[in-house]
């Protein structure tokens, strides 16, 4: 491969791996990572064949499209409904609200598009008199393409229906809950490339123990698992960064400025756990214009209800692994989803579904 | 037909004066030089006749295509629907002989656009030297179909037919070249994503390239086409009940390939393939056949990328190449592209 | 939410930059980076927008950490480490 960032070096691989065997106690650790694309790496390079039984990795509240609230969900596809052009991320486009998912929408007439950047809905908008809605959902690292486009002149009839969420204040919650006992975070590369390692420390207090940042490279997973698995063993709970090259100190300063400029943390709903103090965005009140709920009359929306026998609640919460919940992999699949964990494809349930189900042993 | 005609108008598809005229004008002589037996093409009647072969077995196989944009990087839906229709024969390990081609379309398709698609058709077949026997043509109103959707039939002949399920243990799984071309081209050409790569369809008909191998050990044979390679491997592991090895890292892959697949988040084994084979063959076969396929322009790529065993029957485990392993299953559906 | 790609630097047009990964091209925006850009550097690209100057210097510097973490545990960071716990996979 052409770029110097490839990371896949097997005899690396062995001697990180040695490392973490050297490293691990001797009692079952639990890590938990919230990025989905940290499952996905773990997943797709078969990472857990290299690691001790004692070491578990879970996946906790890290997929942005598995925590979006069904009710927002269901507002951005009464909004198509209602003839707006709907853009979003590709993740978001089967995931269900009320029944219902926009690629539903779509099937049934909605004009609904997949973007892979915020940058092409404003051109998406400028190229039309109909009403756009930016579906923005995604942590830290995507918020600031959303603010970009907000200040960039946006066309008048474009809007933002906002579901961002912040990672630190769900990494406390999840802490905060009965029954969640875990011995480390391995904390999300790209989300602390625009936070800075430094943002975590107010954290600490609350968190408690051991918090590593990542990278997605098969080598920079498991070396952030080895500097958990080294702060366990000396009785440490402090910040490291495995992550130097993508990730600093203070983070991303432009980008913050961005989400500063545009947004304003907020309580916020996150599907199958609940609602977490300030761990949302909202648009600024002089930004107010630009909210798509104040444009469409959506009506109000009731949360989907809880789902007997699903146990994603618990999955998002790193109190359970997909294949404990009865519903997974008979009546909860990717193709007819019954919970959160299922419907996003960085889901850990998802996830699962597609690299776990039958995990070579 | 008329100079000022440039679209496809209902007319075209009415059974009458002008649906005739499209026929005799645009597809009668595109392919009126090759016929498979005593009425061709060009009798226009209500059927064809194919020569019975003296031996061998008879192949006939049927693909309706449709794909966005009708021409893309590397070729078009009249040179996918034709290579699409000789691969599956090529598979079979049959030579293709004679194909019929449903047309719909949608009204107000230019009519050049119909000729270039016509042309890509044909020139696949002039290649592997069969004939278009017969066809329809339907025209559907704006808005009731989307551009143009050709149904090819293709049949062929083979000494024996290869099947997809004819694997044994200790047989070598190779691929004859690249994967994920097609889909990955298609994906970097769609406008919304603005992306700009040199990255072309694989889109190539492979009768050229199987036929000197067949006699050479080829236990199975299968084009990973919609699903990829990671259909086409479980599928064969599935119906033979055996076990599929490969190896990632010994997978050829295009930079731009696995650039895209990093960049979309969609893996090069699930997106579809227009101009590769999987084929399982007798190890002691194997460096021949290599040799063979890589005599070829389209097999210059060929790698063995793992071997049929009996460890998880019906399944298919892929080596991560970094001492990780993992079963490849089945992709779901469409693969989507996700920025998470 | 956390794909993002390293990509090299191509040209750069005022707030825009022209990046490859790859041999695949693309205009990504640099709102959201307040580093100078030049031919050459590599970002890293989320969502259409560069969020981090990467130094090709950097892959190196990684791997160095790893070795590192080996060498302080008495691991051979060559790779001629025996590995621990379960049998190899086949």
């Amino acid at each position: 491969m052409s770029h110097p960032f490839r990371l896949a070096d097997p005899r690396k691989a062995r001697d990180l791996s040695l490392a973490i065997h050297l490293l691990a106690p001797s009692r079952t650790i639990k890590l938990v990572h919230v990025c989905g694309t940290h499952e996905i790496a773990i997943a797709r390079h078969g990472l857990r064949r290299l690691l001790p039984d004692s070491v578990q990795i879970l996946e906790g509240p890290g997929c942005p499209v598995c925590v979006t609230p069904a009710a927002d969900i269901e507002r951005a596809v009464r909004m198509s409904e209602q003839g707006a052009i709907v853009c979003t991320y590709g993740d978001m486009l089967r995931v269900p609200g009320r029944g219902r998912s926009l690629d539903d929408a779509r099937a049934a007439g909605a004009d609904v598009r997949t973007v892979l950047s915020a940058d092409e809905v404003a051109r998406i908008a400028r190229a039309t008199s109909r009403e756009v809605v930016f579906f923005a959902v995604g942590f830290e690292t995507t918020a600031p393409m959303t603010a970009a486009v907000a200040l960039d002149a946006p066309p008048p009839n474009l809007s933002f229906l906002v579901a961002h969420k912040l990672i630190p204040p769900a990494m406390a919650a999840l802490l905060d809950m009965p029954e969640v006992a875990l011995d480390g975070y391995l904390a999300p590369g790209h989300v602390s490339t625009i936070l800075g390692s430094a943002a975590y420390e107010p954290w600490l207090s609350r968190l408690r123990v051991p918090v590593v940042i990542g990278g997605f490279e098969p080598l920079d997973v498991l070396y952030a698992l080895a500097l958990l698995v080294r702060q366990i063993r000396d009785g440490l709970a402090v910040v490291e960064n495995a992550y130097p090259r993508a990730v600093s100190c203070g983070g991303n300063e432009a980008a913050l400025r961005l989400i500063r400029d545009v947004f304003e943390p907020c309580d916020a709903a996150w599907r199958g756990i609940g609602e977490i103090p300030l761990s949302g965005l909202r648009l600024l009140p002089r930004h107010a214009s630009l909210d798509a709920l104040a444009r469409f009359e959506v009506g109000a929306v009731d949360e989907a209800p809880t789902i007997p026998g699903c146990r994603c609640a618990e999955v998002l919460t790193a109190r359970a692994v997909p294949s404990d919940c009865p519903l997974f992999a008979t009546r909860c699949t990717p193709l007819s989803p019954v919970g959160p964990c299922m419907v996003g494809a960085e889901g850990a349930c998802a996830i699962w579904f597609r690299y776990r189900r039958k995990e070579v042993p | 037909m008329s100079a000022a005609q440039v679209r496809v108008s209902s007319l075209h598809g009415a059974g009458g004066e002008v649906m005739d005229d499209l026929i005799r004008s645009l597809i009668v002589p595109r392919f009126a030089a090759r016929s498979a037996g005593r009425i061709g093409l060009s009798a226009m009647d209500d059927g064809a006749t194919i020569e019975r072969p003296a031996t061998g077995e008879l192949v006939v196989t049927t693909d309706c295509h449709v794909v966005k944009p009708v021409f893309f990087p590397g070729g078009d839906i009249g040179r996918l629907a034709a290579a699409g229709t000789v691969n599956d024969l090529a598979v079979m390990g049959a030579r293709p002989v004679a194909f019929t081609l449903g047309i719909i379309l949608e009204e107000g398709f230019a009519l050049e656009d119909l000729e270039k698609i016509l042309d890509s058709f044909a020139e696949v077949l002039a290649e592997v030297d069969a004939s278009l026997v017969g066809g329809d043509t339907k025209v559907m109103a704006s808005g009731d179909v989307d551009g143009i959707i050709l149904c090819a039939t293709g049949f062929g002949i083979a000494d024996r037919a290869v099947s997809d399920a004819e694997l044994w243990e200790g047989d070598d799984v190779l691929i004859t070249g690249t994967v994920g071309d097609h889909g990955m081209a298609l994906l970097a050409a769609r406008e919304e994503f603005r992306l700009s790569t040199r990255l072309v369809s694989d889109v190539a008909p492979l009768w050229s390239l199987l036929k000197p191998v067949l006699p050479m050990g080829v236990h199975a044979m299968k084009d990973p086409t919609r699903g990829g390679l990671a259909a086409a491997l479980n599928e064969m592991a599935r119906k033979s009940e055996a076990c599929v090895e490969i190896d990632e890292a010994s997978i050829p892959l295009r930079a731009e390939v696995a650039g895209l697949s990093d960049l979309l988040g969609i893996s090069p084994l699930d997106v579809a393939n227009e101009g590769k084979a999987v084929l399982v063959v007798d190890p002691q076969a194997t460096g021949a056949i290599l040799a063979a396929l890589a005599a070829h322009p389209r097999g210059a790529q060929a790698r063995r990328i793992g071997k049929v065993t009996r460890r998880y029957p019906g399944r298919v485990v892929m080596d991560t190449g970094i001492g990780g392993e993992r079963f490849l299953d089945m992709p779901l559906g469409d693969p989507v592209p996700r920025i998470c | 939410m956390c794909l993002a790609a390293p990509a090299r630097v191509v040209s750069v047009l005022g707030r825009t930059a022209v990046v490859d990964y790859d041999g695949v091209q693309m205009t990504a925006r640099l709102d959201a980076l307040a580093d100078p850009l030049a031919p050459g550097d590599y970002v890293l690209i989320h969502s259409g927008f560069a969020i981090r100057r990467l130094s090709a210097a950097d892959g190196e510097e990684t791997l160095r950490l790893f070795d590192e973490l080996s060498q302080s545990l008495g691991s051979a960071p060559d790779g001629s480490g025996t590995r621990p716990g379960r049998p190899a996979p086949r």
